[in-house]
């Protein structure tokens, strides 16, 4: 890895001078929306909202795939990790997310056999280390993270292990703009696009919904340089009227992504439909294994049987994520829903609409 | 396999925190989290254990307890170390066991004297570490001129205990001149650490996820008392002294703004940090200011003393990369905020559960 790459995109001058660049070209209000939860991490770390003109709302989408993992896939890790025989292996910032009564770090408080890891090869060497047990690894994230996940299972197949499964809560993030470009009375002026979710697919996974919307669309980095040009281009855009599909992160992000992932993903995964915590049921959103893994699915070697959990009652999460209402309009906020206890994912994400309104107050 | 049906069982009222208001958390249960430091720590103890004790010097929630004795002003102070893995770069659980406690004392605007050494050994722990911890505690007090003078040694049955957890208490005589205290920051005053951030929460994490990177990085554990010391006998005004350790920089200014009632504002540029450190930080996603340090103070000190300290600070050899990171500010009492490297502003919030747990 090259540190090199950390202090020429941070640049001060040059960050300074794209702000003002903002500045001078913005006249109309635009409401931009990022949709991965590590540019919502970024703009926040470095104070992007601060040196952006009046006229620049950023809105925070359902970029954080922990964040929008549903209730119901939350009870379904707990069922799995109710198992006797079950070793459940989780990322970190998945325990705290709450399912309909419980979260995962209340079950591991409560004697459950829930282990942190930091990625799914570590699940595989617990399944290696533990064979009288199954360690089922919670499958969690986008199309950045899947297809490392297709290729552990691929490994697994070929070390011939049969005590390790997943159970898929993977999702895809073009139905989720689509979704939010399909709601009645949504306003959003440009998408700033995942930096890392474009390695893997490319471009062209977003044209579909730039024909459909005609909307104005910007891959980006992550650094605050590579913010600030993506949101010069999207005000660009808004400001002429020449709405285009642009890659700002040509550094990182092919035409047609990483094929060898892509091909990988699509050998091991298949879609289907899923529920996104605070959204609802978005078609062909979800990922997941195909029959010929059924032996990796712990869906189908634990047949589980999990309830259905409506989305909690009063969680406004949906029309906050799209900019409709203000944290404090929502009736759980501060009361029921505080970063310590959260309910949706605006306050799940430290990061999220709620949980950074929070800090404020 | 024969396929069982599973279903998501009744879970009783108790165990479900949302719908309760009550802090007290006496129906929940122990949560990692409430060993952070954190948000969720500092909860337990202003919700369960203030009330408890119940004192006025509890109450002032600093480093240590500052009460006079036959006239005479002391510091007393007590911490437990758990910190996995026992052994790291650069030291191992003696370093932090007895500098960690030397530092709470030193923080306080005292002189450490006396140390006492609890030690908890899970049956069948290693003889040899075990003194090699032991001769580590020794050389440790002897640098920080402190005497180890009792102690306790338990020994519980195998799996009862982690191989070795330690308690050390200290206590030490405050400087004449001193006056420090979490409370004391005032608008205007000047914020400064004695040297690079991160170092100890970076080392712990790659000793114990066997991280393997091609750099010097180590543990920063040092006594910081000769520096403190060097600041008193040279007549310096010092309101605050805090050593950052569990929940790093951020969570510790807001500590201190939190108690003095006061704004504080932080200069990124101006953060001392390690480039290797800050190369895995940016690799793991960690943010150097909530990760601990074991060789590191913040001193809140009025403007026109800021210079002098920093030069005497520097003059230490921990302090060597010492700098003046930001300023005590009017208005907003509680919040912490930083002027990020491109100009923006950002909120340093406190953290709200575990970044990284045992790292000390």
């Amino acid at each position: 890895m090259s540190l090199k790459y950390v202090k020429e995109y941070r640049d001060g001058d040059l960050a300074r001078k794209l702000a003002a660049r903002i500045k001078q070209t913005s006249t109309k209000p635009v409401r931009l929306m990022e949709v991965c939860g590590t540019h919502t991490m970024s703009i926040f770390r470095h104070g992007i909202k601060s040196v952006l003109p009046d006229t620049v709302t950023l809105l925070s989408g359902p970029g954080c795939p922990v964040c929008v993992t549903s209730q119901q896939e939350i009870d379904a890790f707990i069922a799995l990790a109710m198992e006797k025989n079950v070793i459940l292996a989780t990322f970190g910032d998945l325990v705290r997310v709450p399912g309909s009564v419980s979260s995962l770090q209340e079950q591991k408080a409560g004697g459950r056999d829930v282990r942190i890891v930091y990625s799914a090869s570590d699940a595989v060497e617990l399944a290696k280390a533990n064979p009288d047990k199954e360690v089922v690894f919670c499958g969690v994230g986008f199309e950045t993270t899947t297809p490392t996940m297709a290729a552990t299972i691929l490994a697994a197949e070929q070390m011939g292990l049969d005590n390790f499964s997943i159970y898929s809560a993977h999702k895809t993030t073009p139905p989720a703009l689509a979704a939010l470009m399909e709601t009645r009375g949504v306003k959003i002026d440009g998408f700033l696009l995942p930096g890392h979710v474009s390695v893997i697919t490319g471009t062209e996974a977003y044209r579909p919904v730039f024909d459909a919307y005609d909307v104005p669309s910007v891959i980006a980095g992550f650094e605050p340089v590579d913010i600030l040009k993506a949101l010069l281009m999207l005000v660009e855009q808004n400001e002429t009227g020449e709405t285009a599909l642009e890659n700002a992160y040509q550094r990182a992000v092919a035409h047609g992504g990483n094929p060898r992932a892509l091909e990988i993903m699509d050998r091991v995964f298949e879609k289907k439909d899923a529920v996104w915590r605070g959204i609802g049921m978005i078609p062909d959103s979800g990922m997941a294994l195909r029959p010929a893994f059924d032996r990796f699915n712990a869906a189908e070697k634990i047949n589980i049987s999990v309830p259905e959990a409506p989305e909690p009652r009063g969680c406004a999460c949906g029309e906050i994520l799209m900019g409709r209402k203000t944290p404090e309009q929502c009736g759980l906020y501060k009361k029921k829903c505080t970063p310590a206890h959260p309910v949706g994912p605006c306050m799940v994400s430290s990061e999220g609409a709620c949980a950074a309104y929070y800090r404020y107050s | 396999m024969t396929p069982r049906t599973i279903t998501t069982p009744e879970v009783p009222k108790a165990l479900c925190p949302r719908r309760k208001v009550k802090n007290d958390m006496s129906d929940d249960k122990v949560l990692l989290d409430h060993g952070s430091g954190g948000k969720i720590s500092h909860a337990m103890v202003s919700d369960m254990i203030l009330p408890a004790f119940d004192n006025e010097i509890l109450a002032q929630l600093d480093d240590g307890a500052i009460f006079e004795v036959n006239g005479v002003k002391m510091a007393f102070s007590t911490d437990s170390y758990v910190v996995d893995p026992l052994f790291f770069p650069g030291g191992n659980i003696g370093d932090l066991a007895v500098n960690g406690t030397v530092n709470d004392v030193a923080m306080c605007g005292a002189a450490p004297l006396y140390i006492s050494a609890g030690l908890i050994l899970e049956e069948g722990f290693s003889g040899s570490d075990l003194k090699t911890i032991l001769d580590t505690m020794g050389r440790a007090a002897a640098r920080a001129g402190v005497k180890i003078v009792t102690g306790d040694t338990k020994v519980v049955p195998k799996g009862k205990v982690d191989r070795i957890f330690i308690n050390t208490s200290g206590v030490g005589v405050v400087f004449p001149r001193a006056n420090v205290s979490g409370a004391m920051a005032k608008p205007g005053d000047r914020v400064i650490v004695s040297g690079t951030i991160a170092d100890h929460g970076i080392t712990v994490l790659s000793a114990r996820e066997g991280l393997k990177f091609n750099s010097n990085i180590q543990t920063d554990s040092a006594p910081l008392n000769q520096m403190v010391g060097s600041l008193f006998d040279a007549g310096r005004e010092v309101h605050v002294l805090r050593d950052p350790t569990r929940g790093g920089v951020g969570t510790t200014l807001n500590e201190i703004a939190s108690q003095s009632e006061v704004g504080i504002r932080i200069d990124e540029d101006a953060l001392p940090v390690n480039s290797a450190v800050q190369g895995i930080c940016e690799l793991l996603g960690f943010d150097p200011l909530y990760l601990a340090n074991e060789g590191k103070l913040l001193a809140v000190v009025p403007e026109t003393e800021a210079r002098a300290v920093l030069e005497t600070i520097r003059q230490d050899p921990a302090g060597k990369d010492a700098a003046i990171i930001g300023e005590v500010v009017e208005g907003d009492p509680g919040k912490v905020f930083m002027t990020t490297a491109i100009g923006g502003s950002r909120i340093v919030d406190m953290l709200t559960g575990e970044q990284l747990p045992r790292i000390c």
